[in-house]
């Protein structure tokens, strides 16, 4: 076999086990040169192992890996590179005080003394050649998610490699950053690089590769010509069975104010105002949904109305009870807020880190927010073992028992424990960030019914998210954070993908004083 | 294109992380290390010192367990270390580094000393003996509780400021050791009281007088042992240590005041500790040096990690550690032997038991053998 005719890599039977879990199960994969790979899966379905293993990180226990039709053996990461195999992960690998050209070099050998003009001007080469714009000089803390992102697939590039593995580079992206990266892989595809692209959304599988792959729980499933091929045709292969994917939205019924904020302005401790005179109302029967680049003041605003953040002078959080008078939460701290009779519930983003206790186990869980007033000195733990059992059935979650620690769980099931506990509490306001991150889709459809469940029983559900599909089709409004500030506030029945996108990134300059309602 | 060829390039050795473990199976390698530590010393001292190393251990055995007296000496001192790794395990479980409890025994054992030199010949034994728990833990739980509260207040960096506060214990100490100096340029306090009356010394449990038998040490500190384990493990108390121990923001997010779980927290360990000083002052030493707490404060962190902070655990390894430092004391002057020879042999013991750990979590695959499947 000549080079040329051989795929530029070829995975044959590759298995690797994590303890007893298969992650992957006899996968075979290839990709040619100049082509756009997609690997297709849900959460767990074993993409990032199988790329991992590829790179260097992982070895298989078993399969063969071969590498323009030659037999290769991959122990680490040099090895990769060597082969001209280079990946991009989904959590970047940057130092955050080294400049973008020191990055790039990180690692490499040679002489003792770095000749930055050379550097500087390879990247540069690299980055007319496919249309990147990166700054050398510029350190890694004053970037953008996105120019992280560019100078990750530089640094690659400068290694040399032909082979590269993108890990769901659009998570972080807006669908504007997301359309010029797609431009940048096609460019580098029609150079004749091999490119992979693991992610989970079809859509942009639709849109940029060339053949799609497919793993279902480590197993492989097939490959397929994307023009050959219909989003349908791919949902069934990655869940084993159809899905419908139109998400329910019933209309939400007489809507009262439940939570009215005010002028709310929150500095962080650089004393940037991260929440910058915020105006919104959450009703009851509504699902509000919150839009925003990653790290607008989101996580800030729910923390917020949960009395987790210090706010600024002026700010104004009212919470209107059954009999509508109005009760203040700014300067009240979480206990505060319930033992003034608020049942506000919350699913923080950070699941093990702020919801959750990572090392408890599923009982002991439950009564995170309860254990107050079960028993006296030693805390009662009948009830919690009950509800948990109660979560446990009634949303499936997956567990061996509940005296299994959630942090052995997978991110679904926390997910879950996390929701089903914090709807268990009777909330008149539910808040979720992120709910569905990192979710496989049935999950997903879990979450957004019991969203939807909970909007009908008219609770006044505020839900963060991030990906606008799920935001127009989910919510009845939908406000767009843009730098912190309310950058309009749309009906999500008649609001469309761009619209939104258009006003995540771009700040309104034109104060619209009554954009809302 | 380099490539690397195959077979060649398999790693000989790959370590792979276990699932799950079954307790007995831990404890078989757990024992299995403590045996091959043996083995390994065994020839390390018939290499060194051409000795028979069964002579050896047999030796180290009755160092520890030789006499009755020797039996209770080992007992009581396992007892002081163990009752300072309990009052840490609180602190510990809550991630909060609690280095300071050499001053916390030392000022329990200061109180102790005062209280039985002042007040010894004008009280009532039992009431005494309550006084001086209660005024040690008093003692213990002040040096325990500044450093929480200034972090509590300004986020200061504990573990810097309980090792500091040793210093202050310890300087305190010496300044009453040469006000209360006896005799006269001897430089150390002597057995108190000084009237012979062995007022405020803990008594026999077992028999009659002093110094037979070390009965309440045992008591006392198991007792304290079974009640921060209940503490830990089934109040609300314990669980709020475990939550701000797991994430701070966890905490917050519950409702939990993180600043009064710690000065709470370190209240209750400062107070073990402190008890440690009074029951290594008047149930063992019954004088008070800077050296009353011997680095015992130290040593307690290493028992409290390697028990994982279960502190029914800690009195195993508890007894292990002072068991190896008698024995280490006895060969050293039956053979003859430097120091450091048994110092050796405890750094060899220790070093399996916590490469254990290692066993425990992960297994080695070697080339060719086993890869394919869990």
């Amino acid at each position: 076999m000549t080079p040329l005719d051989a795929a530029a890599i070829e995975m044959k039977n590759i298995t690797k086990t994590f303890g007893t879990t298969v992650a992957n199960d006899k996968v075979c994969l290839d990709v040619r040169r100049g082509e756009i790979l997609s690997l297709l899966g849900e959460n767990g379905s074993g993409k990032t192992t199988l790329m991992n293993m590829l790179s260097g990180i992982y070895f298989p226990d078993d399969g063969e890996i071969f590498v323009d039709g030659e037999a290769v053996v991959i122990r680490s990461p040099a090895d990769a590179y060597r082969l001209g195999i280079g990946m991009i992960h989904q959590h970047f690998k940057l130092v955050d005080v080294l400049t973008a050209a020191e990055n790039v070099v990180l690692g490499m050998e040679g002489r003792g003394k770095l000749n930055r003009r050379a550097i500087t001007a390879r990247i540069q080469e690299i980055c007319d050649r496919y249309g990147f714009v990166v700054d050398p000089a510029q350190k890694v803390y004053d970037m953008s998610v996105s120019q992280k992102q560019t100078l990750e697939i530089v640094k690659v590039l400068y290694r040399g490699a032909d082979i590269l593995i993108l890990d769901e580079p659009t998570a972080v992206l807006t669908p504007q950053e997301t359309e010029k990266l797609f431009s940048v892989i096609k460019n580098m595809r029609n150079d004749g690089k091999a490119v992979i692209i693991i992610t989970h959304k079809l859509h942009e599988v639709m849109e940029v590769s060339d053949r799609v792959a497919v793993l279902r729980k480590g197993v492989y499933v097939g490959t397929v010509e994307t023009k050959d091929t219909s989003p349908k045709e791919l949902t069934e292969m990655m869940m084993g069975r159809a899905v419908t994917l139109n998400i329910d939205r019933p209309e939400p019924k007489n809507p009262r104010t439940r939570l009215e904020v005010r002028h709310l302005s929150v500095r962080s401790r650089e004393n940037v105002l991260v929440l910058d005179d915020v105006n919104f109302e959450a009703r009851t029967g509504e699902i509000l949904g919150i839009a925003g680049i990653s790290g607008c003041g989101q996580k800030e605003l729910l923390e917020a109305i949960a009395g987790l953040q210090v706010t600024e002078k002026g700010s104004s959080i009212l919470y209107y009870g059954d009999d509508g008078t109005p009760e203040e939460l700014v300067g009240k701290k979480p206990l505060d807020i319930s033992r003034m009779g608020v049942a506000l519930s919350f699913v923080p983003e950070d699941r093990l880190g702020m919801g959750l206790v990572g090392s408890m186990d599923l009982a002991d869980n439950m009564m995170l927010k309860t254990y107050r007033t079960s028993g006296r000195l030693f805390a009662d733990r009948r009830p919690s073992a009950r509800l948990a059992k109660k979560v446990v059935e009634e949303l499936e979650v997956a567990t061996p028992d509940i005296s299994t620690p959630v942090r052995r769980l997978s991110g679904g099931n926390v997910q879950k424990i996390l929701v089903g506990r914090e709807i268990s509490a009777d909330p008149t306001v539910l808040m979720s960030a992120y709910a569905v991150r990192g979710l496989d889709i049935n999950t997903s459809y879990t979450i957004y019914h019991l969203l939807n469940e909970q909007k009908e029983k008219g609770v006044a559900v505020i839900y963060v998210g991030e990906e606008l599909d799920v935001l127009l089709e989910l919510c009845d409004r939908i406000l767009v954070l843009c730098s912190g500030k309310v950058n309009a506030i749309v009906d999500a029945r008649t609001a469309t993908r761009e619209e939104v996108g258009f006003l995540m990134t771009y700040l309104q300059t034109e104060k619209k004083g009554g954009a809302e309602t | 294109m380099s490539t690397v060829h195959h077979s060649h390039g398999v790693p000989l050795i790959r370590i792979v992380k276990r699932t799950s473990l079954s307790r007995p199976h831990a404890w078989a390698i757990r024992v299995l290390a403590v045996i091959l530590a043996l083995v390994v010393c065994a020839l390390l001292i018939y290499a060194l010192t051409n000795l028979n190393p069964i002579r050896v251990y047999n030796s180290m055995f009755q160092g520890a367990f030789g006499t009755g007296k020797r039996t209770w000496v080992t007992l009581r001192d396992s007892m002081t270390l163990l009752c300072i790794a309990v009052g840490l395990a609180p602190a510990f479980k809550m991630r909060f580094w609690n280095i300071g409890a050499e001053g916390q025994v030392l000022v329990g054992g200061l109180v102790t000393a005062a209280l039985m030199l002042y007040i010894g010949a004008s009280f009532p034994t039992w009431l005494l003996l309550v006084l001086m728990f209660v005024c040690s833990a008093a003692a213990g739980a002040v040096w325990g509780l500044v450093p929480a509260v200034f972090k509590a207040r300004w986020n200061t960096n504990e573990t810097l400021f309980t090792l500091m506060m040793n210093y202050i214990a310890i300087q305190l100490t010496s300044y009453f050791v040469a006000r209360w100096e006896h005799p006269f340029g001897s430089n150390t306090v002597g057995i108190i009281p000084r009237d012979g009356s062995k007022a405020g010394w803990l008594p026999n449990l077992l028999s009659e007088g002093f110094n037979k038998d070390f009965g309440w040490n045992i008591i006392i500190v198991l007792v304290i042992t079974a009640a921060v384990f209940a503490y830990l493990k089934y109040s609300k108390h314990g669980y709020e240590i475990a939550v701000v121990g797991e994430s701070e923001n966890t905490a917050r997010y519950a409702g939990i005041s993180v600043g009064k779980v710690y000065m709470r927290t370190m209240l209750l360990s400062g107070a073990i500790c402190g008890i440690a000083g009074f029951i290594a002052v008047s149930g063992a030493s019954h004088t008070i040096s800077v050296s009353t707490a011997g680095g015992r404060g130290f040593t307690a962190i290493i028992v409290a990690w390697l028990a994982k902070f279960n502190t029914f655990t800690m009195i195993i390894i508890s007894l292990l550690l002072v068991f190896l430092e008698k024995g280490a004391i006895q060969i050293a002057s039956e053979f003859n032997l430097n120091d450091y020879a048994s110092q050796v042999i405890t750094g060899i013991i220790l070093f399996f038991i916590i490469g254990s750990e290692f066993f425990i979590n992960y297994r080695l695959v070697f080339r060719g053998k086993g890869g394919h499947r869990a």
